[in-house]
């Protein structure tokens, strides 16, 4: 029984980056905004997250443990700053969205990279000591099975992500700026004759997706590492990209699709010590993720889900 | 002897023309951005920007120019040998990116392809005992198959479902990289790290040409790289199923009203795109190495042909010079790290260079207006 609660607590904390992530490109691709950049903008986030995290450890030494909190929200800052790139050239360049998001994840990949060289003289950041810490939330912990897996030695960030699903879900559907976001990712020359700045709109969209790619990034990095490498995202930007259509860009969508890949990786790493899988190779988890992505593609195929003007550029002048 | 006659001149508009010269200029410009963008990066982080040149010069061509008049050896032709076998592969990637771009589709799935192409390729050069005459096309073809298998499932969901190719592709690269390692350790004699190594008669490997070379690992490879530059010429240019791929690339419904089969189409030319990176993957797999890896992460070769399709502007002859250009940079990379630069400077760029690309409307919005001027 120990081991199913820490299988499903340890799922909840591989959920939240894909998770949090796969909200950015829902803001984003919502918008009418194409970005495959997730998996950078992760990697600019963890490499800043983790960066800071370091530098201020002697800082905290012995006192409150900041650093990484401090950590997340420079990493947010500096997604959201990057992403500045991709609505600079998908709005106002009408740029190849998928180019230019191409171009900013092997921008990632050199860029973490050569900074950490410049930094800490190696290919990587420094370990830090204290990444976010597991904590007992009081009384909630004590609830038998729930209180196990989702309050006894958690991480506080995975609160985080369930938190954003419903802000994200109520700033979508129950706001003014939510119908705008909407339409201008559906008919933007619609939403253009109502009145509404669809340029405007698109940047903010990428930028609430780069500042929440660069936060997942940071969280994933101070939860699941001991220091920012080339290979700390491993992919988890593209997961997230697999769980917004997998969630039919929707926020509730994106978080189940989450925790569903998020358990899926915790199965492939137990996959060893459950008798009925056992046989199956530790690669059959890793494809999991990626091939059910391709067949709920085949399946919404027929019916259209996604945002109708997402990919294409803007151009007021065009009908 | 009688006077030629004077040949009509193009019968290309003057805008048609400004566009065929905007395909050459963007990307040089966005090569000399690129490389800008890099400088000033040295710059701002205390390196002296030179000390990349100096490495491009020595990492492509083999000559140390800081020995030059020391009396120590100032050329080793090792590392030409070792700058081609960097490029020949991400020739081959961006031939096709390039051709899958010709049909209005983007190949994100290259390096998928490739790490399918390299099985085969092993596969059949581990399992089988054959002449070399049989030995060596078979495991090459089987490569270039896989590859074309692995371009085929995007193409068919494509023409078939509707499917995004770009979600499709990149959903295979990773599937592609652990599938392709299960493979690789279902291999009989294959460790957790690679495969034996593949017979001699299934072996791209040459002494030949290493010796050459002083012994770097340049081997009969490059033979394959220009026959696939020559095919890719062939069709696009020659064929009418290259002129229906470049219809459909321009206007998909105007070529289906035409007649033209455009589903069909789409499927073939991700096989064909599948199959160029397939044989960079046969390259690296029975040419550079002589066995099969276990990889832990992709390793970009897909997104290097991207910047090189991008940059060469999606011909034979434009990805021929854009995968040089970068493979020199990637040849360099060592020899940026002896001297203190870190090596992603050269990442750095290519980058910075895809997203110049990127901007070409706006690089062109820039020439344009120089160009009203001059008509004024």
């Amino acid at each position: 029984m120990d081991t199913l609660y820490s299988m499903l607590a340890l799922a909840l904390v591989y959920s939240t980056p894909i998770i949090i992530a796969g909200l950015g490109g829902l803001f984003s691709e919502r918008s009418g905004v194409v970005n495959i950049a997730l998996e950078g903008l992760m990697m600019f986030g963890g490499f800043a997250g983790a960066t800071v995290t370091v530098l201020l450890e002697p800082t905290f030494e012995g006192g409150a443990h900041l650093g990484p909190w401090i950590g997340v929200v420079v990493g947010m800052a500096v997604g959201a700053l990057i992403s500045l790139i991709h609505a600079f050239l998908s709005v106002n360049l009408n740029a190849d969205q998928v180019i230019s998001g191409t171009g900013i994840n092997l921008f990632a990949v050199g860029a973490t990279v050569y900074l950490a060289q410049i930094i800490f003289n190696q290919q990587r950041t420094d370990a830090f000591k204290q990444g976010f810490s597991k904590l007992n939330v009081p009384v909630l912990s004590e609830i038998p099975f729930i209180g196990d897996v989702f309050f006894s030695r958690i991480y506080p960030t995975v609160y985080i992500a369930f938190i954003l699903v419903i802000v994200t879900w109520f700033v979508v559907y129950k706001t003014p700026f939510g119908l705008r976001l909407r339409s201008a990712g559906e008919n933007p020359h619609a939403s253009d004759s109502m009145g509404i700045n669809v340029y405007r709109i698109r940047y903010v969209g990428v930028i609430l997706s780069g500042a929440l790619a660069g936060l997942a990034g940071a969280i994933m990095i101070l939860t699941q590492d001991i220091q920012y490498t080339v290979f700390g995202i491993h992919g988890t930007g593209f997961i997230a990209l697999a769980a917004l259509i997998f969630g039919k860009w929707k926020p509730f969508g994106v978080l189940y699709a989450g925790l569903f890949f998020g358990f899926s990786q915790i199965i492939g790493i137990y996959s060893t010590s459950i008798p009925l899988i056992s046989g199956l190779p530790g690669e059959f988890f890793k494809i999991f993720p990626y091939a059910i992505t391709i067949i709920a593609l085949i399946i919404f195929s027929s019916r259209t889900v996604g945002p109708k003007a997402a990919g294409e550029p803007y151009d007021k002048g065009k009908r | 002897m009688p006077a030629k006659v004077q040949q009509p001149k193009a019968t290309m508009s003057r805008d048609a023309l400004w566009e065929k010269r905007m395909n050459t200029i963007v990307p040089l410009v966005a090569i000399f951005l690129g490389f800008l963008v890099g400088i000033l990066i040295m710059l701002f982080t205390g390196r002296d920007p030179l000390d990349i040149f100096r490495a491009l010069m020595r990492g492509t061509i083999g000559i140390d120019t800081t020995l030059i008049g020391t009396g120590s050896l100032w050329f080793n032709a090792r590392y030409i040998g070792e700058f081609l076998v960097f490029s020949m592969p991400i020739i081959l990637t961006g031939l096709s990116v390039a051709f899958a771009f010709r049909t209005g589709l983007f190949n994100i799935g290259a390096e998928g392809q490739l790490l399918m192409g390299s099985f085969g390729a092993v596969m059949i050069g581990v399992l089988l005992d054959l002449p070399t005459i049989i030995h060596l096309p078979l495991a090459v073809l089987t490569g270039v198959l896989f590859g074309a298998l692995w371009g085929f499932i995007p193409g068919f969901l494509k023409a078939k479902f509707n499917v995004h190719e770009v979600v499709v592709t990149i959903m295979m690269n990773y599937i592609a990289l652990y599938f392709a390692n299960y493979l690789v350790k279902a291999l009989p004699g294959s460790d957790n790290v690679k495969t034996v190594p593949v017979a001699e008669s299934a072996s791209l490997a040459s002494d030949f040409l290493s010796n050459l070379t002083n012994n770097s690992r340049f081997h009969w490879g490059f033979i394959l790289v220009i026959i696939a530059l020559i095919i890719f010429w062939l069709i696009i240019e020659k064929t009418i199923f290259g002129f229906e791929l470049r219809s459909a690339g321009f206007n998909k419904h105007a070529s289906k009203y035409a007649g033209m089969k455009v589903d069909r189409n789409i499927i073939y030319s991700m096989m064909i795109a599948g199959a160029f990176a397939g044989l960079a993957g046969v390259l690296i797999s029975i040419g550079t190495f002589d066995y099969g890896r276990v990889l832990s992460v992709n390793e970009g070769y897909g997104f290097d042909g991207i910047a090189v399709a991008l940059v060469g502007n999606t011909s034979a002859i434009g990805s021929l010079l854009a995968g040089l250009l970068f493979g020199g940079l990637k040849a360099a990379q060592p020899l940026m790290q002896a001297r203190g630069i870190p090596r992603d400077i050269t990442n750095i760029i290519i980058a910075a260079i895809v997203i110049f690309v990127a901007m070409r409307a706006g690089i062109k919005q820039i020439f344009d207006r120089f160009r009203t001027k001059e008509v004024e």
